[in-house]
Formats: structure tokens, C-alpha cells, sequence
């Protein structure tokens, strides 16, 4: 009973470690990445020294992850730490204050039906490398994403400021648009797979088609791979779906917003983008498994670690390749955005229902 | 054959015309693809040169363009009026004869100069003190087009005048005679009057 207790809180507290510090690293990526892209340097400023002389070797150590950008999040956390909170007169405090918090709270919670890994068998009991194994586990973080929205339109109540308003409502109707298209793309997999577990989903993504395709998401569902991962960037909010943020021109939904709730509309972003990356691995890309390499071929617990190992790998893959988009793309009109959703991505996602109907009931 | 301003209009109409996209450009993927190979290919790139300069490898292939301005610094074009300084004779005493033709010239009246009897009769003055303010200096050059003596020179290839008060931008005669010599962190020693003598011990001391 105990035990169990105490297993669940250390994978729960794995996961929130892991996700929190991808989230964080991708404030590095984000800067560094975009400098490569664009042929420049970026961060390399933020380092401090110890001043005691046996500190020496440590203070190498900072020079050179310094020079690296390394500490550039860390200083960023201390500037939004001591800078002031603003709220607006006109707006409310109570919500102004619980909208980063619902933003983050659901986001981080919906990794609880993730399964990083097969499951490991240690002192004699079957360890689920998932904090909460649930038979609907599917619907549980498409759920847990679409309540975030509600940080994002509270905020933009909750402000006082009709900028911030129409960024909020703007975020609404993209949500909106983007939802449906998101769940519907996912009812192919769900026809293919036969369960919305998403461990059973990775482990029916085991096998080989034709004795040399891994069985993965993308490989039989390729229309429903690309709806899903563009409803999802849109999810996340940044750009080329940045449309309720775009801090520069149309005002988004948190102008009123100061200091670390700021920061936290920012984490909540990076962890979204952290969360769909995991989806995609996980409904599309095999999660933890490995390809062609046969079931057996280590003992099931070293599997398993490799597995976690994969899927890291997966994830950090995506997280590379949506921040390569983040800085490939401009953002999308108001209109094409809604004609993207409306016209184009919800129809495809019902064809895509049709199709994978009609070849399962063929491949039976 | 079309006149210029044919070719103008022609343009200008090709312009306005909004072009239908064929069905492949309307589909988006494609463009987003190809778009992300351009910056993909750039990532690569830059990355493995990032990682080959680590270890000593490709280093006449820069990664970035960035220049790093305190740390390296472009080499500027010997043309370019930079920060000032004044010409020295043999012994170290400023070339200048104290003629004011700089001090007049100067637009933004940034040059002051007190000059002094000087020994030998063939050169009549010299400058005890010659002060300019960098904060007010248009970089003109007037001051050096007009000098007879060539005795101010713009070719230090120095432009980091930036400081933390009006008095830091402030050039005395001895920081003028020997550029680089004042630390920033040193108030510059307005309208200092110095000896010809003065001046020979300064060359000496370096």
C-alpha cells in the first residue's frame, strides 16, 4: 500500500523533473537554435563567478557553459522573479491571478496518462513507467490540453484591457477551430489500434507491417500523422499559430501580464509544446519502442530502459523539429487560419476516419 | 523598343497583378517543406562548424556572421575618421603651432586650444593645451583638412568613445598626444597647461 504510494509520487515526480527542465532547456534551444538557423551566435553573455580562490575550477566550469548561453534561463527565472507584479486596476485580481495558474496546472497534469516506457519488473512487483495507467487515457489529455484554454480567455477577461480581450477570444476561436480537427484526426488511430490505452496503443505499435515497416502511427495513419501534428503546433500557441500572443503587433492575451505569471504563460507554452511532442511520439512514432530490434534481445528490465531512452530521444527529436518550424514560418492571417481549421483540416480528418474505416474492415 | 518608363509601368502593372497559386503551392506542404530545408540545411551547417572551431577544425570558415564587437573587432577602412590624435616632433612636443585654424574651422565648437611662446623663433607657438570634446565632435574632419602643419590626424581607428559621463568623452592634451593612455575609469584632466619640457618627460616616461 505504502509502497505503492511511494512508487507513484517518485514517477510522478520524474516526470514533472523531466518535463520542467526540457521546458526550461527550451528557452536555450530557442535562442541558440534560431541563432544557428539564421547564421548568428545568440546567447553567450550570462555567467557569474564564485569569488572564494578554491572556486577556481568551478568558475571554468561557469566561464565555459556561460559562454555557451547555459545561464541565460537562470537569469532570465531572477528577472522575472524581482520584477513587479502588475495588476491592472480595472481587472480582477482573484482571476488574474489563478489564470497562469490553471494555463500551467493542466498542461503539466495531462503528462500523468504519458507512458515513458515498458514496464519495469523490479523486486518481484511490475512497475507501470506511467503515473497513472488509464484505460481512457486518450481522451484524458485531450481533455486536460482543451481545459487549459481557460487560462488563456480568463486572462484575457480577467485583464481589463480590450487588447487583451480580443487576444483571449482570438485564442478561443482558434482553440475552437483547431480542437475538433485534433480529436477528429485521432479517431483513425483509435480505429486502427481498437483502444484508447495509449500504453496498449505504443505496445500494438510493436510489430512489423509486411515483416520490415515498423507498425507506427505515421506509417498507417500518414494523413491523420500530419492533421494531428499541425492542430497540435496550434495547441501550443506559438507561431505559425501564435495568433492570441503575438506580443509585437496584435496584442495577445497576457499584454497585462508582469513578472513570473508572465513566465509562467511562457513555461505553459514550452510545455505544451513538450506535451505534444510526447503525443505525437507516442500516437505516431511507437513511443518507447525500438525498431527491428527483436523483443528478446535483452532482459525485459534493460528493454525497458532503453525504451525510456527512445522515447526521450523521440520527443527531443520533435521538440527540435517544431522549434525548426517555430523559426521557418510566419504567422498565419486571421482568415487563413480559420480557413485552415474550418475548411481544410476538418474535412481531411472526416476523409481520414472514412478511409481507415474502409482499409480496416479490408485488412481484417 | 520600349523607353524606360514603358518598362516602369510594365513592371509596376506585374506587380499589382496577384498571381493564382497552382494546386501544389495551395496545399501548403510542399512550401513548408522546402522552407524548412533551407533553414535546416542552414542549422546543420552552422552546427557542424560550431562543433569543428571547438576542436580546431575549418576555422577560415566562419559559422556566423555575428562579430563579437568588444571582443573582436572589424578591421576598419584606414580612411575612416575615427577617434583623434595629435602628431608628435622627434623630441614629443605636439607639432601644433597653436595657430587656432582648427579651433575656428570646427562646427560643432568642440576644440579648445591655449597656445604658448615657443623658444625657437622659426616656430613661433605651440599648444600648452589642446582640449577636445568627443561629445560634442560632429567627425567632420574639417580640423584635419584645414591643419597646415598636419598636426591632428583622424586614424586612431578608434570609435569605442562611449563612457558613463560627459567628462569621460573629454580629450586632454595628453590623451590626444598618446592615445590610450588614460584609463576610462580616470577623469581626463581638463585644460591641463603643460611645458615643452613637460611634454619631452611624457615621451620619455611612454
Amino acid at each position: 500500500m505504502w509502497i505503492d504510494l511511494v512508487i507513484k509520487f517518485a514517477l510522478a515526480g520524474i516526470v514533472l523533473f523531466a518535463v520542467l527542465n526540457l521546458a526550461g532547456i527550451q528557452t536555450w534551444v530557442e535562442r541558440k537554435q534560431s541563432a544557428v538557423m539564421q547564421d548568428r551566435v545568440g546567447a553567450n553573455r550570462a555567467y557569474f563567478t564564485l569569488p572564494w580562490w578554491w572556486a577556481a575550477p568551478i568558475n571554468w566550469l561557469l566561464r565555459k557553459i556561460g559562454g555557451l548561453g547555459l545561464l541565460h534561463p537562470l537569469a532570465d527565472v531572477i528577472k522575472l522573479l524581482t520584477k513587479e507584479d502588475f495588476v491592472p486596476a480595472s481587472g480582477s485580481r482573484l482571476l488574474h491571478w489563478l489564470a497562469p495558474w490553471i494555463s500551467v496546472f493542466f498542461a503539466l497534469v495531462a503528462f500523468a496518462a504519458i507512458p515513458f516506457g515498458d514496464s519495469l519488473h523490479l523486486f518481484g512487483r511490475t512497475i507501470e513507467l506511467q503515473v497513472a495507467h488509464l484505460d481512457a487515457a486518450l481522451l484524458y489529455v485531450l481533455a486536460l490540453a482543451s481545459i487549459g484554454i481557460y487560462g488563456v480567455i480568463l486572462a484575457g477577461l480577467a485583464s481589463g484591457n480590450n487588447l487583451a480581450t480580443l487576444g483571449g477570444l482570438r485564442a478561443a476561436s482558434q482553440m475552437f477551430a483547431y480542437e475538433i480537427a485534433l480529436g477528429v484526426s485521432l479517431i483513425g488511430v483509435i480505429l486502427w489500434y481498437g483502444t484508447l490505452d495509449l500504453q496498449e496503443i505504443i505496445r500494438r505499435q510493436g510489430d512489423l507491417l509486411g515483416g520490415w515497416l515498423p507498425a507506427w502511427g505515421v506509417c498507417v495513419q500518414p494523413l491523420g500523422c500530419v492533421i494531428f501534428m499541425t492542430a497540435a503546433l496550434a495547441e501550443t500557441k506559438r507561431i505559425p499559430f501564435d495568433l492570441p500572443e503575438g506580443e509585437p503587433e496584435i496584442i495577445g492575451y497576457f499584454v497585462e501580464y508582469s513578472g513570473m505569471k508572465f513566465g509562467l504563460f511562457f513555461l505553459t507554452d514550452f510545455v505544451e509544446t513538450v506535451l505534444v511532442a510526447a503525443l505525437t511520439t507516442v500516437l505516431f512514432f511507437g513511443g518507447w519502442q525500438i525498431p527491428w530490434l527483436a523483443p528478446g534481445a535483452f532482459s525485459p528490465n534493460v528493454m525497458a530502459l532503453l525504451g525510456v531512452g527512445a522515447f526521450t530521444l523521440k520527443v527531443c527529436v520533435f521538440l527540435w523539429l517544431f522549434m525548426a518550424i517555430r523559426w521557418t514560418l510566419p504567422r498565419f492571417r486571421y482568415d487563413q487560419l480559420m480557413r485552415l481549421g474550418w475548411k481544410i483540416l476538418f474535412p481531411l480528418s472526416l476523409a481520414n476516419i472514412g478511409a481507415t474505416g474502409v482499409l480496416r474492415v479490408l485488412v481484417r | 523598343m520600349a523607353t524606360l518608363s514603358d518598362q516602369l509601368l510594365h513592371r509596376i502593372r506585374e506587380a499589382h497583378r496577384r498571381r493564382t497559386l497552382s494546386w501544389w503551392e495551395r496545399i501548403y506542404l510542399p512550401a513548408i517543406a522546402q522552407g524548412l530545408w533551407v533553414t535546416s540545411v542552414h542549422f546543420w551547417r552552422n552546427l557542424f562548424l560550431h562543433l569543428a572551431h571547438r576542436v580546431g577544425l575549418f576555422r577560415r570558415i566562419p559559422a556566423a556572421v555575428t562579430v563579437q564587437y568588444p571582443d573582436e573587432q572589424r578591421p576598419t577602412a584606414p580612411r575612416l575618421r575615427t577617434r583623434h590624435r595629435l602628431m608628435q616632433r622627434e623630441d614629443g612636443t605636439p607639432r601644433c603651432v597653436g595657430c587656432m585654424l582648427c579651433e575656428t574651422v570646427c562646427p560643432a565648437k568642440c576644440i579648445y586650444i591655449v597656445p604658448g611662446e615657443h623658444p625657437d623663433p622659426s616656430v613661433e607657438k605651440y599648444a600648452r593645451s589642446f582640449d577636445l570634446d568627443l561629445g560634442k565632435c560632429v567627425y567632420c574632419g574639417y580640423c584635419v583638412e584645414v591643419c597646415p602643419e598636419d598636426a591632428i590626424r583622424m586614424d586612431t581607428q578608434r570609435h569605442d568613445i562611449a563612457a558613463f559621463s560627459r567628462d569621460g568623452m573629454w580629450l586632454d592634451i595628453i590623451e590626444l598626444l598618446h592615445p590610450g593612455s588614460r584609463k576610462h575609469t580616470d577623469p581626463p584632466k581638463k585644460f591641463i597647461q603643460l611645458e615643452l619640457e613637460d611634454f619631452r618627460r611624457l615621451k620619455q616616461s611612454g
